[in-house]
């Protein structure tokens, strides 16, 4: 055995990163190309401010239900009543502040704590009975649609009149004002935004380069700097001409902090990677594989809850109909976004990845008036075509 | 006079950061049973695997010529289809499949579209004779001892119409009566026309089986000895593995002192409800601070069904008496999380199945059992654990790139290493090894014996659970016997020897 030390020239190293992070590159460039052909299909309207606001609008549920989602399939479990908890959970919202009259900033917490409680249940049946996960959520599916059903029961579609919840999937933050045409607040949270990249991967980079690991050479490290920072900016931009940040945005980009952070940085990070990549070597290393599942549940459904709420002050209504089908995009998403059939692996910035390719379909073939048959045939070839490159690519063994 | 059946010239591999063959060459005879050697991570099993299409033509670089042609297997079937099987270092056998249904697993026999089970039965049959294997075919996989499962392997190549066999480590899980069974098995094929390529770390059985040994050091072919024209000692063999001399396998301890019982089982008695008997009986042991004990045994003799019962007892058997002890307390531990803060920590003998998440790297399998020490609540401090990676690395001497290497890539041998980094971080009062060195170089056993008695002179206890008879006599202070789940006798070191150790061992 002999390390390979010696220096490759640049077009040799972009060869060999195409050729080892493929699998991610590829989700990069399906993305890509799916926005240009709907900007390119619908004469520029795609790529507008208004319908990229909108499509984060849009996305946000999905992505929300995606990030708990990637948890529970690297756990190799996996959870298929989200939707419907989701659509339970916004109707319980909706009846607390119409019927009770109790303000949204209570029923927000509230049914969050719902959605626990229905993650409690779950997980316990999973890890304590032994029911496996595709039963427990599947009767949970069963279970919420019919809760949902019984809640509306009454009322029927219900729409809120709360201004406060109805901005949380509708509104944009407030700007700083100083009375100028562009979003300013929206400007300076991108301008942190791509000082903070740039200084943590320059940190990163220097430690690496103290514990002599493999770095990427300079020019390929400036140019990824490069490259990240033109893709903020151009949707800051984009978005501080229009009306600025969606709130929704703000939701997301916590909830992924946050996860992203858990993942990689934590010891419970590294106990979901663990029990995934095997469990009983877990168990034996002395981690409580059930308390972590019984976590993941948990922050599932709370998740599904806060999607829930997202939905419901999406559509500024509770309908019966709500939760169908979201697990689908859900599921997709992660899957899309790399996390690996066989568990063990899988990232929540990548996943959000994954749920701007779905979404982007929805809302493209939505613009072009794609209908939504053929909408669903397109996302599921889509979806496997991910899976199926996903799988192959990683038998290599890379 | 030279025929040769197999001719690898230059032949060179190299995995991503890893040059794991570098112009190799390797020529076989007709009809020799040939030994590869080297240390864990020369290129041994890469070498194989590049020859039996494992790694297609076109993945690696240099020539083969089999049987006088040049050969381009692109896949294993292509392999096989000349007649050359190789049975991998990891058993590939369906525990859940009946003998015959292995047997012929992926070359069924067929009449018409669909498959003869009565031939297939018949034909298994007649392939375990030849093994000398005498069971039902009809009898699931999952029923077989180690030992007896490698029979069944090697009655699937023979199914296969072999010409050339190649075993990576069959002998690694092997007690060493079924080991001598099947050397003696390979002997008998050698006399039936079948040349065999055999890898193995135990020189003891290729210096008495070999006809050629070819050694292989840092994925280059160092030299091929003839052991029918000069005689090959074991030295001989070591020397040019490591490059240098080694004049002793097992290091010595220095300032033998002993402190108080640090571990302690009172008539531990533990039922199986699943076969719904008594698997463990009365078991009475213990060990001191500063002390190494050997628990040897045949295979099956239940050391591993005991330590994992006393390791927070995931295989949840039903303990239905007796008392442990750790360090004076009385203990019983629910979980190997409960028994590890206690300060016990067990080493599984199936690294790859309990042992290792293997799609992850070195660093994260290092430290996953103690992730407490590197964080001040939830957050881990990743320089700390850099740090204490490399200095595991290169402690025990891990051979890989860098503590970055999925542990998956690694070597049957640095994977085991890898093993011992996470538990040594872990730094138990009690450490409980099942089979520490199975697999591992002569070169690398001594690192791990010295790092052993490192461990104990610091107070550790060792309790080391071996089949290798040399081992449990080369390093334990003191020595149980086991027999059938039964403690069948106690040997200090300087009373054991195999002949009183083996009587013991085999005692119902
Ligand atoms: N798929 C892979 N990717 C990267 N490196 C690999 C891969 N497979 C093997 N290697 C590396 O190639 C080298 C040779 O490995 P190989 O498995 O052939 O060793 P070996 O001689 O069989 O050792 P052992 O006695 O421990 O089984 C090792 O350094 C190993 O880490
Ligand atoms: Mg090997």
């Amino acid at each position: 055995m002999e390390v390979n030390n010696q220096k490759v020239g640049i077009g040799k190293e972009i060869i060999c990163l195409m050729k080892t992070n493929i699998r991610e590159y590829m989700m990069y460039i399906a993305l890509v190309l799916i926005m240009i052909f709907f900007t390119w299909k619908t004469h520029g309207g795609f790529i507008q401010a208004r319908n990229i606001s909108n499509l984060i609008n849009q996305a946000g549920y999905v992505a929300i239900l995606a990030m708990g989602m990637t948890l529970i399939l690297i756990l190799k479990h996996i959870d298929l009543s989200v939707g419907y908890v989701a659509g339970f959970c916004g109707a319980v919202s909706a009846i607390l502040m119409t019927k009770y009259g109790i303000s949204e900033w209570i029923v927000i917490p509230l049914v969050i704590a719902i959605g626990l409680l229905i993650g409690l249940y779950q997980g316990f049946l999973v890890t304590k009975v032994g029911v496996p996960a595709f039963v427990t959520t599947l009767a949970g599916m069963f279970i919420f649609r019919g809760l949902l059903n019984l809640t509306l029961q009454n009322t029927g579609t219900i729409i809120i009149p709360n201004k406060g919840f109805n901005a949380l999937s509708n509104g944009f933050i407030p700007d700083i004002p100083l009375g100028m045409e562009i979003h300013v607040l929206t400007l300076l949270i991108g301008a942190i935004a791509v000082v903070y990249m740039i200084a943590s991967e320059v940190k990163i980079r220097n430690n690496r380069t103290k514990y002599q690991f493999t770095n990427h050479s300079k020019p390929v490290f400036l140019s990824k700097l490069l490259f990240l920072s033109t893709i903020i900016m151009l949707i800051v931009f984009l978005l501080a001409n229009y009306s600025g940040i969606p709130w929704t945005a703000v939701t997301v980009g916590i909830v992924l902090i946050i996860y992203n952070y858990m993942l990689n940085k934590t010891k419970l990070g590294r106990y979901i990677y663990g029990i995934g990549g095997n469990e009983q070597a877990a168990e034996l290393s002395g981690i409580n594989v059930k308390g972590v599942t019984m976590l993941a549940f948990c922050s599932m459904s709370a998740l599904a809850a806060l999607a829930g709420v997202l939905y419901t002050s999406r559509l500024q209504s509770a309908t019966p109909t709500a939760g169908l089908g979201f697990e689908l995009d859900a599921i997709a998403s992660a899957y899309i976004g790399g996390v690996a059939v066989s568990g063990g692996i899988g990232r929540v910035t990548n996943t959000i990845i994954g749920t701007l390719v779905i979404m982007s379909l929805t809302n493209g073939m939505n613009l072009m008036g794609v209908d939504i048959s053929y909408q669903y045939v397109v996302k599921g070839i889509i979806f496997v075509i991910a899976v199926a490159f996903d799988v192959r690519t990683r038998s290599k063994g890379r | 006079m030279n025929d040769y059946i197999l001719e690898m010239n230059s032949i060179s591999k190299t995995f991503p950061g890893v040059k794991a063959l570098n112009n190799v060459s390797f020529k076989v005879k007709r009809g020799e049973i040939h030994c590869l050697v080297g240390e864990n991570g020369a290129g041994k099993s890469t070498l194989m695997k590049v020859l039996s299409g494992v790694y297609p033509h076109g993945e690696y670089l240099g020539d083969i010529v089999y049987n006088g042609r040049t050969q381009q297997f692109k896949t294993i079937a292509d392999s096989e289809k000349n007649g050359v099987v190789i049975i991998y270092q990891e058993l590939a056998l369906i525990p859940e499949l009946s003998l015959y249904e292995n047997i012929y697993f992926g070359h069924e026999i067929m009449k018409g579209k669909v498959i003869d089970w009565n031939e297939t039965i018949v034909n298994s049959r007649e392939m375990l004779k030849k093994v000398k294997l005498d069971v039902n075919p009809s009898i699931k996989v999952k029923n077989l001892g180690v030992g007896h499962q490698q029979l069944v392997e090697i009655a699937k190549a023979l199914s296969k119409d072999v010409k050339l066999l190649i075993l990576d480590e069959p002998t690694a899980a092997l007690h060493e009566h079924d080991s001598q069974n099947l050397l003696k098995l390979i002997k008998q094929l050698k006399e039936q026309g079948v040349t065999c390529i055999m890898i193995s770390h135990k020189l003891k059985e290729i210096t008495a089986i070999a006809d050629t040994i070819t050694v292989l050091r840092d994925g280059a072919t160092i030299c091929s000895l003839d052991c029918q024209e000069q005689h090959t000692t074991e030295s001989d063999i070591i020397k040019h593995m490591v490059g240098r001399e080694m004049d002793h396998i097992y290091p010595k301890r220095k300032n033998h002192e002993f402190g108080e019982i640090s571990f302690e089982l009172k008539d531990w008695t533990v039922e199986d409800p699943i076969k719904g008997r008594e698997i463990l009986h009365n078991i009475n042991i213990n060990v001191r601070k500063g002390e190494i004990v050997g628990l040897q045994g045949l295979m099956g003799a239940g050391r591993t069904e005991l330590a994992l019962s006393i390791f927070g007892n995931t295989t949840k058997y039903n303990i239905t008496g007796g008392e442990m002890f750790l360090s004076g307390k009385k203990q019983m531990f629910r979980s190997p999380k409960d028994a590890i803060k206690s300060g016990l920590a067990y080493v599984s003998e199936d690294r790859k199945g309990k042992g290792l998440v293997l799609i992850q790297d070195i660093k994260f399998n290092t430290t996953i059992a103690n992730l407490e020490s590197l964080t001040d609540g939830q957050t881990i401090n990743e320089n700390e654990e850099i740090r204490i990676a490399n200095d595991f690395k290169n402690a025990i001497n891990i051979k890989a790139p860098s503590i970055e290497q999925k542990v998956r890539n690694l070597s049957g041998g640095n994977q085991q290493k890898v093993q011992l980094a996470k538990w040594m971080f872990v730094n138990p009062n009690v450490l409980i090894l099942d089979e520490p060195t199975r697999g591992i170089d002569v070169g690398a056993k001594f690192e791990i014996y010295t790092l052993m008695n490192e461990l104990v002179k610091k107070g550790m206890s060792i309790i080391m659970i071996t089949s290798e008879l040399p081992e449990a006599l080369g390093m334990s202070d003191r020595l149980y016997v086991m027999s059938e789940g039964a403690i069948t006798g106690e040997f200090l070191a300087e009373e054991a020897n195999e002949h009183n150790v083996m009587a013991m061992a085999i005692k119902s």
